[in-house]
């Protein structure tokens, strides 16, 4: 998107457009990438809830793949996975590696 | 029919704001200001407006609410003094910043220390560059007058800013003169309805305040402001036209008085202005052509309107009720200067500092900065170019 002039801005920086935060991508911030290991996952929704953004994608009750567009690497799902038999579903890889 | 009253200023305030029946107003008492708020209060016991008056703890708190009753969609207005106003600092910002065309009297206090409740600009001079547009009042009547036009200055579709309307504390906050209302129809009318601008009230249509703006966009939100104030002279004028025809009153950016052929001048804001127009009588019955500006919209300055009205003079004098310690000159000063900077042949300039916490401010002493202005002007050659009057040594 073509950075914005001072002609084309709101009046007092006023967001119209509802749910617009959808078009800020974050995924770029991330230094840590979860990754989900889905034969320890017990579908107990924990890192879907826990998820401080929306990066945790949901359908019919059951967990689905990351939304990297949004993860910003906070780890806080992995902290909080209870995983099955002790081995966790979600795991923080460094990016790039 | 216009009522001819014998009130002070704040009361004279009070009414204005009971003619425009504001949505919301958010205060809390201070000296001299507390008065406005009381008077308009009662307003509301008595069922006289309909506004939501909202009791807070403090000014910041205050200009808090004032701004989320505007976001809201409301139209609204409070009145603050001196650590009042001081108190309120972040929230101005944000007022100017969100674009709320909130209507605030400032009724102009010296600031602690030493503690002082009396007339001094010190307040709106902190205050002047916040982004708000500041009109100030020689009189009742110029305070009432201004605070009905502000409203319409400051919700201009085009403009959007909050006001402030500036009077001096006791002088003429607290001091009875005869002045004119309007009728409240008229001020009804003139008004008109409060326009909103994305309100947030609004759950048809909804709207998120206060974004986070970094490096990428602030830039260009603050040069955007610079853009609306820009525009404010001219609708300010226009307000003043539309005022005119339903009070006979003439309003400008500032006022001239004996200007157009003078030698020499006097810039002063505010009530000292009055004393000062009898002392330039006193002179131009000598045969000296003295004059006088006093500046009413004061932020944004009109520099380009101000130079033009005092470049042909030899010398000016610009007396300040407030110092600028660090910066050598007053306030005032400082603007008047960049004013007449422009121009190659320009008049002297010297600065007074006068009538701090509300010292007064007398006829003599106006007698003799016009004298002093006489010597500049024949020698070309000025001695002290800032002095204190009325102070002792």
């Amino acid at each position: 998107m073509k950075p914005r002039g001072w002609k084309e801005l709101k009046p007092g920086a006023v967001v119209t457009e509802p749910g617009s935060a959808e078009k800020f991508k974050t995924g770029s911030w991330r230094a840590f990438r979860p990754r989900w290991i889905e034969e320890n996952c017990i579908q107990c929704m924990f890192c879907w809830a826990y998820c401080p953004d929306m990066a945790v994608r949901a359908k019919d009750g059951k967990r689905g793949e990351f939304n990297y567009d949004y993860c910003k690497g906070c780890g806080i799902c992995a902290l909080e996975c209870p995983g099955k038999k002790g081995k966790k579903a979600i795991v923080m890889e460094e990016e790039g590696k | 029919m216009a009522r001819v009253v014998a009130v002070t200023g704040n009361e004279a305030v009070a009414e204005a704001m009971r003619q425009v029946n504001p949505d919301v107003c958010a205060a809390y008492p201070i000296t001299p200001a507390t008065d406005i708020m009381q008077r308009f209060t009662g307003f509301v016991s008595n069922g006289k407006v309909k506004t939501e008056m909202v009791l807070v703890e403090s000014e910041h708190s205050a200009m808090s609410a004032c701004v989320g009753a505007s976001a809201a969609g409301g139209r609204v207005a409070t009145a603050t003094s001196s650590q009042g106003l001081a108190l309120m600092w972040e929230e101005l910002f944000i007022a100017s910043g969100t674009r709320l065309p909130i209507i605030m009297t400032l009724v102009n206090r010296a600031l602690s220390a030493p503690l002082n409740i009396h007339g001094d600009h010190s307040d709106g001079m902190g205050a002047r560059d916040c982004g708000w547009i500041q009109l100030w009042s020689e009189n009742a009547q110029e305070a009432y007058d201004n605070m009905i036009q502000s409203f319409r200055i400051a919700e201009h579709m085009d403009i959007r800013m909050p006001a402030m309307v500036c009077l001096d504390g006791f002088i003429i906050s607290h001091s009875i003169e005869r002045m004119e209302y309007l009728d409240d129809a008229v001020v009804k009318n003139f008004i008109g309805e409060f326009k909103q601008l994305n309100p947030l009230l609004d759950i048809e249509h909804p709207v998120s305040y206060g974004p986070l703006i970094l490096t990428d966009l602030y830039m260009e939100y603050r040069r955007a402001h610079a853009e609306v104030m820009s525009k404010v002279s001219q609708v300010v004028l226009d307000v003043a036209q539309d005022f005119e025809k339903i009070s006979g009153r003439k309003y400008g950016l500032f006022e001239t008085y004996r200007l157009d052929d003078a030698e020499i001048g006097l810039v002063i804001l505010n009530s000292a202005a009055g004393t000062s127009k009898d002392a330039v009588d006193v002179f131009r019955d000598k045969g000296i052509k003295a004059g006088l500006l006093k500046p009413r919209l004061y932020r944004p300055f009109p520099y380009e309107e101000i130079g033009e009205a005092l470049k042909h003079l030899k010398a000016v004098c610009v007396l300040d009720r407030a110092d600028a310690f660090g910066a050598s000159y007053g306030p005032l000063f400082m603007d008047i200067a960049s004013g007449i900077y422009p121009y190659k042949d320009r008049p002297l300039l010297i600065n007074k500092i006068y009538g701090l916490g509300g010292r007064d401010y007398m006829p003599e002493h106006a007698e003799l900065v016009l004298a002093e202005l006489a010597e500049v002007a024949k020698t070309g050659r000025v001695k002290t170019f800032k002095e204190y009057i009325g102070v002792r040594e």
